[in-house]
């Protein structure tokens, strides 16, 4: 499967996921620099990664989200194709409309750098058939702004339709998060936001797989 | 030339764990009486011509896709 990994001046962690995508679809992906207008048609998964794009000056992602490329990429979202946004990528997608609620600055007001667990809330997604539903896996996380929060009605409406993907489990929750929630899907599946970093945990060089998975079902690979 | 100044700030609801923070700082100086702080920001823009009506709808605009994120976000605009 061709997948393809978004640039915007600021990221940092496009380098890790050009990686993880190239060691589990054996294929590399394509990058698409911010300026794009266009997606190739046979593009299935598109990564927006994590980093500080355009320093998170005015919010964290406002200014990516409304570069040309993320017009491609919502247009490619409509069709169908799978998108997947981590960290600076969740909030890029937040502040392009194509994710409910937001994500604000920690409640310890700290950046957090450390591992937490997510509890898998929704297994049947393309992102995470590889793991089963309330599977505990460990993950990092390297974010300063990464407290999700959704007013009364779309919580009840994300929390109702099954489109809270991750959750932290109690203990670990290192933003304050309402409802602990650390990764949704959009409404019809395709489009997935996570502040963790699933990339950096899928090699025994980094100490742990349990990220592959991720991958995996997005690619749909074996699970290796 | 028409200057714009647009006031940002969190909706009622919203935690503000920044202004909290501030709240703090202020009694750590031994200010009494603050019951509460929230932060929010200022924009000044300059517009180059002079017509209010285009300015204040532009601004508008301006508010709801850039300058503002309506989800956790108000904005309130004054045409100096």
């Amino acid at each position: 499967m061709k997948s393809a990994v978004v640039q915007l001046p600021g990221l940092n962690r496009d380098r890790d996921m050009i990686a993880a995508l190239t060691k589990i679809s054996g294929k590399a992906p394509v990058t698409i620099w911010q300026t794009e207008t266009q997606i190739p048609d046979d593009i299935e998964l598109i990564v927006i990664p994590g980093g500080f794009s355009y320093g998170d000056y005015l919010r964290c992602g406002a200014i990516a989200a409304r570069m040309p490329v993320m017009q491609a990429v919502r247009e490619r979202a409509a069709k169908g194709v799978k998108v997947m946004g981590v960290c600076n990528g969740f909030q890029i997608l937040l502040e392009a409309g194509m994710l409910p609620g937001a994500l604000m600055r920690n409640a310890s007001l700290r950046f957090v750098c450390r591992e937490v667990q997510l509890v898998v809330e929704n297994s049947d997604t393309v992102f995470t058939r590889a793991y089963e539903k309330g599977q505990v896996v460990r993950c990092p996380v390297a974010h300063h702004d990464g407290n999700y929060f959704a007013d009364t009605e779309t919580l009840a409406r994300i929390e109702g339709e099954g489109q809270v993907v991750f959750r932290y489990t109690k203990d670990t929750n290192p933003n304050g998060s309402i409802n602990d929630i650390a990764g949704i899907v959009n409404a019809q599946g395709n489009v997935l936001g996570m502040m963790p970093h699933p990339e950096n945990l899928i090699e025994p060089a980094h100490g742990g797989t349990d990220g592959r998975g991720i991958f995996a079902s997005a690619l749909e690979v074996i699970a290796a | 030339m028409i200057k714009a100044r647009v006031v940002v700030t969190l909706k009622n609801g919203v935690l503000d764990p920044q202004g909290k923070a501030i709240e703090g700082a202020l009694a750590a100086l031994n200010f009494s009486g603050v019951a509460g702080v929230r932060q929010g920001k200022v924009f000044d823009l300059v517009i180059d011509h002079d017509d209010r009506a285009k300015a204040e709808g532009d601004v508008k605009a301006m508010c709801e896709q850039l300058l503002a994120n309506t989800v956790i976000e108000n904005y309130s605009i004054e045409l100096g």
